[in-house]
């Protein structure tokens, strides 16, 4: 039975991470990130331009634009607004946005939902399939309630990143309590290449242990090693950061464990912001 | 007749010759060759021993461009901007003022009065910020005790954006 179980969870990851990137986005172990000109803003009738993409190099778009059509803006008092201008290229979508607020924003995309696999007649089955969306009343619908070798699991994912107009404010900093999320204890718009910073990963509202973290300094082709920084959440889901340097970073983290909701046996979150680091 | 005596007394010591503490600032701007020159912005300020700010002396920045477009270039002073200027709002009354060219200039301030007020004894640090478009950025910090004993200057100097600059004070 254990065996079982396992075997299920290794042929299950692949699929698992395919459909949640982006949809229909095949990008196994391409990285997608949306990454803003600039982050730190001071004066009125502000905008900031954000490129977009999906691509091996962190922040060099050279191999597909992804769809971030989907994407929202949580302005400072907590309200939505919409991306503009927004245009895909063959490598790279970029958009723009309209800062018509004091404080700090949030430019991100989220989903979240149940996974199925299970067998029918000895035949492999899937929901949602290979670019299907996930949707409470399809899951319902498409999975048999007992069937055969059935493993749900509860997936979320979400990327994010940060600007800020004057002041830094933490409305849009709040953790929407699903999936993993990064709650900021150091400003994601405060951040200093000489100072530490430190970070506090929830998952469904929850502090949590184990979160693997990891950081990438942009410029990596000017250079002949990644040079990541990879952490762990201590047991107070806390995680400190000591900066390579000024720049923008590429921050990954990813979380599984087994206190998933049933019908779920299993949840996982995966996590991405881009964040600049100032010179001091 | 003591009572008399008290308003006239007050009116004696308000038309002395002034005693009155004082904080001058002499700021270097340095003539670049550059094949495009614009005017620095420049901020100057005094933090605590806990490296918070008490007094903002002067900004220089473009405060005539339309739709307050100069304010755009304001966080480029990245230390002042991330100490106080992103909580100010711009204009500020007896702080800000044009942005300046090359050459010396002079700053006096009077301890007790804006935007100097009162300095509390203790350890300070003047930090002078100046960011050029399409140029560099520098600060120069200069550390001083007040009250001072006697009348004292100190001196430092930047090596790109900023000159030669000293904080004279006197008790």
């Amino acid at each position: 039975m254990l065996n079982k179980t396992m075997l299920n969870k290794t042929a299950f990851k692949p699929l698992l991470v395919a459909a949640l990137v982006l949809g229909s986005v095949a990008v196994q172990a391409h990285r997608a990130w949306i990454l803003p000109q600039e982050t730190v803003l001071s004066g009125e009738g502000r905008w900031v331009s954000f490129d977009a993409a999906v691509s091996n190099d962190v922040f060099l778009a050279n191999y597909n634009p992804g769809r971030f059509s989907d994407v929202k803006v949580q302005q400072p008092d907590g309200s939505e607004a919409g991306i503009q201008n927004l245009h895909t290229g063959k490598y790279r979508t970029n958009f723009d946005v309209e800062l018509k607020q004091e404080g700090t924003y949030r430019i991100f995309t989220a989903s979240s939902g149940l996974r199925a696999m299970w067998e029918e007649d000895g035949k492999r089955r899937m929901y949602p399939g290979r670019g299907e969306q996930y949707s409470a009343e399809g899951f319902k619908k498409a999975v048999p309630e007992n069937a055969e070798k059935l493993v749900v699991s509860q997936a979320s994912r979400r990327m994010e990143t940060f600007v800020t107009l004057g002041a830094p404010s933490d409305k849009t900093l709040q953790p929407t309590g699903q999936g993993l999320e990064l709650v900021p204890v150091t400003h994601p718009n405060d951040l200093y290449a000489g100072e530490a910073a430190e970070f506090r990963f929830v998952m469904d509202g929850e502090p949590v242990q184990g979160v693997e973290v990891t950081l990438i300094r942009e410029g990596t082709r000017y250079r002949n090693s990644q040079q990541e920084i990879t952490l762990t959440s201590d047991n107070n889901g806390l995680v400190s950061v000591n900066w390579n340097g000024a720049g923008r970073y590429f921050l990954e983290a990813e979380y599984k464990d087994n206190k998933a909701k049933k019908p779920a046996t299993e949840r996982s979150g995966t996590y991405v912001a881009v964040l600049e680091v100032l010179p001091d | 007749m003591k009572n008399a005596l008290l308003p006239a007394a007050l009116l004696l010591a308000a038309t002395l010759p002034v005693q009155a503490a004082e904080l001058n600032v002499a700021v270097q701007l340095p003539k670049l060759t550059v094949a495009e020159y614009h005017k620095p912005y420049v901020a100057v300020w005094i933090e605590d021993s806990n490296k918070q700010v008490v007094s903002n002396l002067a900004v220089w920045y473009d405060a005539k461009m339309k739709n307050n477009e100069g304010e755009k270039w304001l966080k480029d002073m990245r230390q002042w901007w991330r100490k106080t200027g992103r909580t100010l709002t711009m204009p500020v009354d007896g702080i800000t003022g044009a942005t300046q060219g090359p050459g010396q200039h002079q700053l006096n301030f009077t301890v007790g009065k804006a935007p100097l007020n009162n300095l509390e004894s203790g350890d300070y640090t003047l930090r002078v910020e100046a960011a050029r478009e399409v140029g560099g950025r520098e600060v120069v910090d200069i550390p001083f005790q007040w009250p001072p004993a006697k009348a004292a200057t100190f001196n430092a100097t930047g090596s790109t954006e900023l000159g030669a600059v000293a904080v004279s004070i006197k008790p």
